[in-house]
């Protein structure tokens, strides 16, 4: 990013991306369609089941594979896990780049550690997890990874509370977050934000909601939103998010099927249907689309990927125009962005 | 009478040569004053970096030596071994003198800091007028290093610094002269004499409004502006390494030591106190003042650099100004009774800043462009 700067005053900024280009998409043309999954993980690596998810999905819908229904719950639950996972870690470097030296990072990380060790639980890894297939899962959970969610969903709202009361009324906080970096909700429309940009900017859309994909229909949840569009409620809406995810995450595992089959009977390598899909699901950044065209082949003729992180961040330049360097930090922060997804 | 009068003394009955007896118990009391320093800086150092492990929920450094006392050392051996770097566009010669302009000031503000009865180097009669004025030395060495090294990020800190420094002087010298008032000294002794009932108590006010002044004054957690690591970098000390980052670092922690012993002088009533010894109370204050500096750093985000300007010229300096008229009336009208001093200043702290929360507001700040 390149800054110009009067003083302390931001004149001019252009972002300047292509830096972390790993030529994701055009890999993905000469690849089978399970070996694009461990690509999808590099996207947004903070929240890589819902870019596996994402991904399978788009597979899903045109090859017309139904998912089993275990599989589609446990979908759900990983996803919104995965969600609380990434908002924790956007807002805990969001509050870090505000300068509380770590404390709050810190503290939203002893709650991200225990999502990352039930992903290492049921994957084998912390990071990248490769975990969903096409048609449903790569491998069914353990028992105890159930209990550990059971266990998490009981303890998180205690836990939110005690970030809550360790910033949310913090005076200086306050005064750096609240009318900073403002997106307005007609702005946010047109350059076609979505997430918990969008949505602390007014506007109540949300992919679970509006389209609702997989099993979400079946849950009773709400769509938090702000109303100024500022980092505070960007900040804010991420909180409530999470308390709605583990709304969503109760009841998908009250209703969890105890037993049966966790994937489609996919073959390892398959072919789709000469044609074209868009599939998008509510990605923790926002609307993450997969776009695939097909010649009918192993492998997509092409991939696009459609990354939340870049639509919302195209804005930036006019959000921090004529603030101070130390607001440009805040409202970047604010965006959670992701750099894996930007550049694909 | 002080240590070093009763040395001379005692050296004087040895029969030392005249010139001795003035040299040799100066330069004693000069080491001893730089040896206690740098020991209570490397207890520093451990002492913040444990005491914010534990509010951030972890450890902290326990390998090295006992609770991990020796591995200030270890960073210190470590920093002290790194190559010394110059880049190409500094300018030589300032960049090598600035850190040494930053650290010398805070190791002088000592010679005027009583840890005991008598315990001090100089009994300056304007012993806080010289704290103040030596304290004010550090920001030039700042603004050389910011300037020396060439470098954008550090530029931006040390404009940062000139402002910064140069605006909370003026509510840390007023709430500094509330206390001269009442006790009618520059002399740090006399300061803590004065002090039946610390003035903590007596002016809460004015040991707010010196607090906040200080913590911005060495650059720390709200104020730490100077060297905001998310926005940039490190700052002035960006463009340092080896010995010379490792003076930087000591004139950090030097300078918050500094303040915690003015402080504890000035509003703790220094080394009084019950059954204790004076020193082990001196130090006890002064752990105290220095615990709280970093519980405030490992809780508050950074303020935005005009936020800390009107906070500076809004805030502070109307209700150091207020507060140093009700002490100067309180002084000449009811000079002895303290007990109806404490109930006002303290009625007074809790106006104002009821008052001020409600009037005066951070936030804004967008510039057309």
């Amino acid at each position: 990013m390149r800054l110009t700067l009067d003083g302390e005053v931001i004149t001019d900024v252009e972002p300047i991306v292509g830096y972390l280009h790993r030529g994701i998409e055009k890999l993905a043309e000469t690849r089978t369609y399970t070996q694009i999954i461990p690509l999808t993980d590099r996207l947004d690596y903070l929240a890589s089941m819902t870019n596996n998810v994402a991904y399978c999905m788009a597979v899903e819908k045109l090859g017309g594979i139904k998912v089993p229904e275990r599989a589609e719950y446990l979908r759900v639950i990983i996803s919104e896990m995965i969600r609380i996972s990434s908002h924790l870690m956007a807002i805990g470097s969001f509050l870090n780049d505000c300068g509380a030296f770590f404390t709050p990072l810190l503290y939203m990380w002893r709650e991200r550690e225990k999502i990352l060790d039930m992903c290492d639980m049921i994957s084998g890894q912390r990071l990248l997890y490769n975990f969903m297939r096409v048609g449903g899962l790569s491998q069914d959970v353990p028992a105890e990874f159930i209990t550990s969610v059971k266990k998490f969903v009981a303890e998180m709202p205690r836990y939110i509370d005690e970030y809550n009361q360790l910033v949310k009324e913090n005076e200086v906080f306050l005064a750096r977050s609240k009318g900073v970096g403002i997106l307005p909700k007609e702005t946010a429309i047109a350059i076609g934000a979505s997430g918990p940009v969008l949505r602390a900017s007014g506007m109540k859309w949300d992919v679970r909601k509006m389209d609702p994909y997989s099993v979400y229909d079946r849950f009773d949840f709400e769509v938090p939103t702000g109303q100024n569009g500022d980092c505070y409620d960007r900040y804010w809406v991420r909180i409530l998010e999470m308390t709605q995810s583990l709304r969503i995450m109760e009841q998908a595992l009250a209703q969890l099927p105890a037993k049966g089959p966790i994937c489609a009977d996919v073959p390892q390598f398959f072919t789709l249907p000469a044609g074209e899909v868009y599939g998008y699901i509510e990605a923790p950044k926002g609307n993450l689309g997969f776009y695939i065209v097909s010649d009918g082949s192993i492998a997509p003729y092409r991939l696009h990927i459609y990354p939340p992180t870049l639509i919302n961040i195209t804005a930036f330049a006019d959000m921090v125009k004529g603030w101070k360097v130390a607001d440009l930090i805040l409202t970047f922060g604010s965006m959670d962005v992701v750099l894996g997804e930007i550049d694909r | 009478m002080t240590l070093l009068d009763q040395f001379q003394l005692f050296l004087k009955a040895q029969g030392w040569p005249e010139w001795a007896y003035y040299t040799v118990p100066a330069l004693a009391g000069i080491v001893v004053i730089i040896g206690v320093v740098l020991a209570a800086v490397i207890v520093y150092i451990w002492w913040e970096r444990r005491f914010v492990a534990r509010i951030q929920i972890r450890l902290g450094p326990n390998r090295c030596g006992p609770e991990g006392i020796f591995q200030p050392i270890a960073t210190a051996v470590k920093i002290l071994l790194k190559e010394d770097i110059v880049p190409a566009n500094a300018d030589k010669v300032l960049h090598f003198i600035a850190p040494i302009v930053v650290f010398v000031p805070i190791l002088m503000i000592f010679a005027v800091v009583p840890f005991d009865r008598g315990a001090i180097l100089v009994d300056l009669n304007v012993g806080i007028v010289y704290v103040i004025a030596i304290s004010s030395i550090s920001v030039i060495g700042i603004f050389t290093a910011s300037w020396a090294s060439g470098n954008k990020y550090s530029f931006i800190s040390g404009l940062r610094s000139i402002s910064q420094m140069v605006s909370y002087e003026i509510p840390v010298v007023l709430s500094i002269v509330g206390v001269v008032l009442m006790t009618g000294s520059f002399s740090m002794i006399k300061i803590v004499e004065a002090q039946t009932v610390p003035f903590i108590l007596l002016q809460p006010l004015g040991f707010l409004l010196f607090f906040m002044g200080a913590l911005a004054e060495m650059n720390r957690s709200p104020f730490d502006l100077l060297e905001a690591d998310s926005e940039i970098v490190a700052g002035y000390h960006l463009e340092y390494s080896g010995m010379k980052f490792a003076m930087f670092y000591l004139g950090e922690y030097g300078m918050a030591l500094a303040y915690s012993a003015v402080i504890t002088t000035v509003f703790l009533s220094g080394w009084q106190g019950p059954f204790l010894p004076g020193v082990i109370w001196f130090l006890v204050k002064v752990m105290l003042v220095f615990s709280v500096i970093v519980w405030i750093r490992s809780m508050m985000p950074r303020m935005r650099v005009d936020q800390l300007m009107s906070f500076a010229w809004k805030a502070m300096l109307p209700m150091a100004l207020i507060n140093l008229l009700v002490i100067a009336v309180e002084v000449l009208v009811i000079p002895s009774l303290q007990w109806l001093m404490l109930i006002i200043n303290f009625g007074l702290a809790a106006v104002l800043i009821l008052l001020f929360s409600r009037i005066f507001t951070l936030g804004g700040g967008r510039v057309e462009v």
